[in-house]
């Protein structure tokens, strides 16, 4: 059965929010103006072509680098972060490093924790495996769970699925779904426009750092308006041709 | 075959900075290795002041007179005379660097000579800095007044044969103005026949007995100064050192101090530049920065870790050099504060490096390639290249930790002296790279 996104909670009070942010790198102007909330149970994509500008912006939701202008309220609580490359020490076996970032992150208790994240990636029996040794996918596996050690009010993803398989894939999002019905906020950048149509409730769409759409995907496809299109990659295809990108 | 070749030189083509330190790299190597540990320069500059003044720049030995000045001309065939005016201008250049040493002829010389009855003394005034260079400067003055020295011996010698033949046959002799008639061996020989043939028992003879036993006495008086006279035959000139900089260490002791330094200066830049590499090339860095802990703090954890393993091992290979060396063990807190001092120091500039290059191999390449060239600059002698050489040679070794590390380890080890002084630079080196590292650090974000 197709897994659908969890249904948002209506006027849901806002976990994170951020308005005209804009970062320089030198001359390139990598986000311009961009701006983006999302509530408790919120699933938000970030979606645009390569270089738009999304690993940027969660960057800057997470706190890894800070804005040239613009303003970002956070949430009190903590901000779960799943970078794009897996950062893990790979010396260190799964376990080791889950307790390394359990300890970082002053989760009450460590031992617990660090068991539910095994259970959770699926990874009990290779915790005494060096992460070096892991394959792509289980290593995005651990570097997800790392993400969820603090149980954060939001949670980053920087394409999260990028190195799994199917099978992986569609255990990834059963269980963000489900962490979005507990209520974590959740932004994920994707450059797999089908994940943003099946699993988020709005989506954002960056082109070399412009904001160029924030609503739900059926808006989207609205906004494409011919009814050659007929599927959600097609009219975000279009979309981007419309305006330019 | 063939076109992986014209990949690989297509390749170097776009790499100029690699290129550029593949040629570059090996020459500034060798040229630091010849500065630092070769026997030096063949003609080393000496600052020449000479206080003689002009009426006794000769001398007579044994009625001939011997131009100083041309004996002078000897010794700078060998060395690079800078001439000075002044004892106090001679001692400056070689406090600031500018000479090797300062060679100083004093105003008696002529006299001392001229007596033949105590050797006539030069006073020589350099820098020892660190022991090697000493043992350089005392082996090449001491070999330039042999030279000087093996001159003066042949004249002398050549007089001394005169006198001896004087001795012989007799004639006159002059000393300090005078003129004596000496009657010599052959003379008296003959007299004393004379003598025996004609003297009954109670002879008249009694003038020539009187010369003989004139010169008989006057043999014995000379006979008595025989010892000073040939101590100055054999060496009329002689040397009073003097250091000015540096202390009295023994080239042994120097050379674990070195050991050490250069250990200490290798484990810490490569472990802190490595680690410190090594969190962005896993990208835990822009995970850790995030709130798990601040760029000062993780800055901190590389430098105390790259600090504390290399003083553990500096300390154990002290221990083990201790089965070998005479080390003061009475002094081993010293050691301590100053291996600590090094090591933090040297970790800022790993921690720098890292922050700069942020790969590990990188890193790594950097801090070697850094760091051995340091090592050499501090060691080149002053005086073995050009006082203006000198001088950037001089800056660029107190902008980086080896020269201070060495002298504090020079310091707790030998007691040396300047531990305090060799500490506060390596504070000062702390917080100079531990700020760049810390500006470093966000290059580390993109």
């Amino acid at each position: 059965m197709e897994q659908q996104a969890a249904a948002p909670v209506v006027g849901a009070e806002t976990v994170i929010s951020a308005e005209g942010l804009v970062k320089r790198f030198g001359e390139r102007e990598a986000l311009r103006q961009v701006s983006l909330r999302a509530a408790r149970g919120e699933l938000v994509a970030v979606i645009g072509p390569n270089g738009a500008g999304k690993t940027t912006l969660l960057s800057i939701l997470a706190r890894s680098i800070s804005s040239d202008a613009g303003s970002v309220d956070w949430p009190a609580g903590e901000v779960g972060w799943v970078p794009q490359q897996p950062a893990l020490y790979g010396k260190l076996t799964v376990q080791e490093n889950l307790s390394l970032f359990a300890r970082l992150e002053r989760v009450d208790d460590v031992g617990a924790t660090v068991e539910r994240m095994l259970e959770l990636s699926g990874l009990r029996d290779r915790a005494r495996d060096e992460v070096g040794r892991l394959s792509g996918g289980n290593q995005q596996r651990v570097n997800i769970a790392i993400g969820l050690l603090a149980e954060p009010e939001l949670l980053l993803l920087d394409e999260p699925s990028a190195a799994l398989d199917p099978r992986q894939r569609a255990r990834l999002w059963e269980f963000i779904l489900r962490l979005a019905g507990e209520g974590t906020a959740v932004i994920y950048a994707t450059h797999m426009v089908q994940e943003a149509e099946r699993y988020a409730d709005r989506v954002l769409v960056l082109a070399d750092g412009e904001e160029l759409f924030n609503g739900p995907p059926r808006e989207l496809q609205d906004v494409v308006g011919t009814s050659d299109v007929q599927d959600f990659e097609a009219a975000f295809v279009e979309f981007l041709h419309q305006r330019g990108h | 075959m063939r076109h992986l070749l014209l990949k690989d030189l297509r390749i170097l083509r776009r790499s100029p900075l690699l290129v550029a330190l593949l040629v570059l790299y090996p020459i500034v190597i060798a040229v630091l290795i010849g500065f630092a540990i070769s026997r030096g320069p063949d003609k080393p500059e000496v600052a020449f002041y000479n206080a003689l003044p002009p009426s006794d720049r000769s001398i007579k030995l044994g009625g001939r007179d011997v131009n100083l000045n041309a004996q002078a001309g000897q010794l700078f065939d060998a060395i690079d005379a800078v001439p000075v005016h002044s004892r106090a201008e001679a001692i400056k250049k070689v406090r600031d660097g500018d000479a090797l040493g300062a060679l100083i002829i004093p105003a008696d010389l002529t006299r001392k000579l001229q007596s033949g009855l105590e050797p006539g003394r030069v006073e020589v005034y350099y820098n020892a800095e660190d022991p090697a260079k000493r043992r350089f400067v005392e082996n090449t003055i001491k070999s330039q007044v042999q030279v000087a020295n093996a001159a003066l011996t042949k004249i002398v010698a050549r007089e001394s044969l005169k006198a001896i033949d004087l001795l012989q046959s007799g004639g006159q002799y002059s000393f300090l103005g005078r003129t004596f008639d000496v009657l010599g061996l052959e003379r008296s020989e003959r007299i004393l026949r004379r003598a025996r043939a004609r003297l009954p028992a109670g002879s008249p003879l009694r003038k020539e007995m009187d010369q003989v036993i004139a010169f008989t006495r006057l043999s014995r008086q000379n006979l008595s100064f025989s010892d000073n006279i040939l101590s100055v035959v054999g060496q009329p000139l002689r040397v009073d050192s003097h250091v000015i900089n540096g202390g009295t260490t023994s080239l042994n002791s120097f050379a674990v101090a070195l050991a050490v330094a250069v250990s200490i200066m290798f484990i810490t830049v490569l472990l802190a530049a490595g680690a410190l590499a090594l969190e962005r090339e896993e990208n835990a860095f822009s995970r850790l920065v995030r709130g798990l802990v601040s760029r000062t703090e993780l800055l901190l954890e590389k430098a105390g870790l790259a600090a504390v393993c290399s003083l553990v091992v500096c300390l154990l290979m002290l221990a083990g050099l201790g089965l070998f060396v005479d080390l003061r063990w009475e002094r081993f807190p010293l050691w301590v504060v100053a291996l600590a001092a090094g090591a933090l120091a040297f970790a800022a500039l790993g921690l720098a490096i890292g922050a700069l290059t942020r790969e590990v191999r990188a890193a790594s390449l950097l801090a070697f390639m850094l760091s051995l060239p340091l090592a050499f600059l501090a060691l080149v002698p002053s005086g073995a290249v050009a006082p203006a050489l000198y001088d950037v040679i001089r800056v660029i070794s107190a902008l980086f930790p080896f020269k201070a590390t060495l002298d504090a380890l020079d310091a707790a080890l030998n007691d040396a002296g300047g531990l305090g002084v060799a500490l506060l630079h390596l504070a000062a080196l702390f917080a100079g790279f531990g700020l760049l590292s810390r500006v470093g650090l966000r290059r580390f974000a993109g």
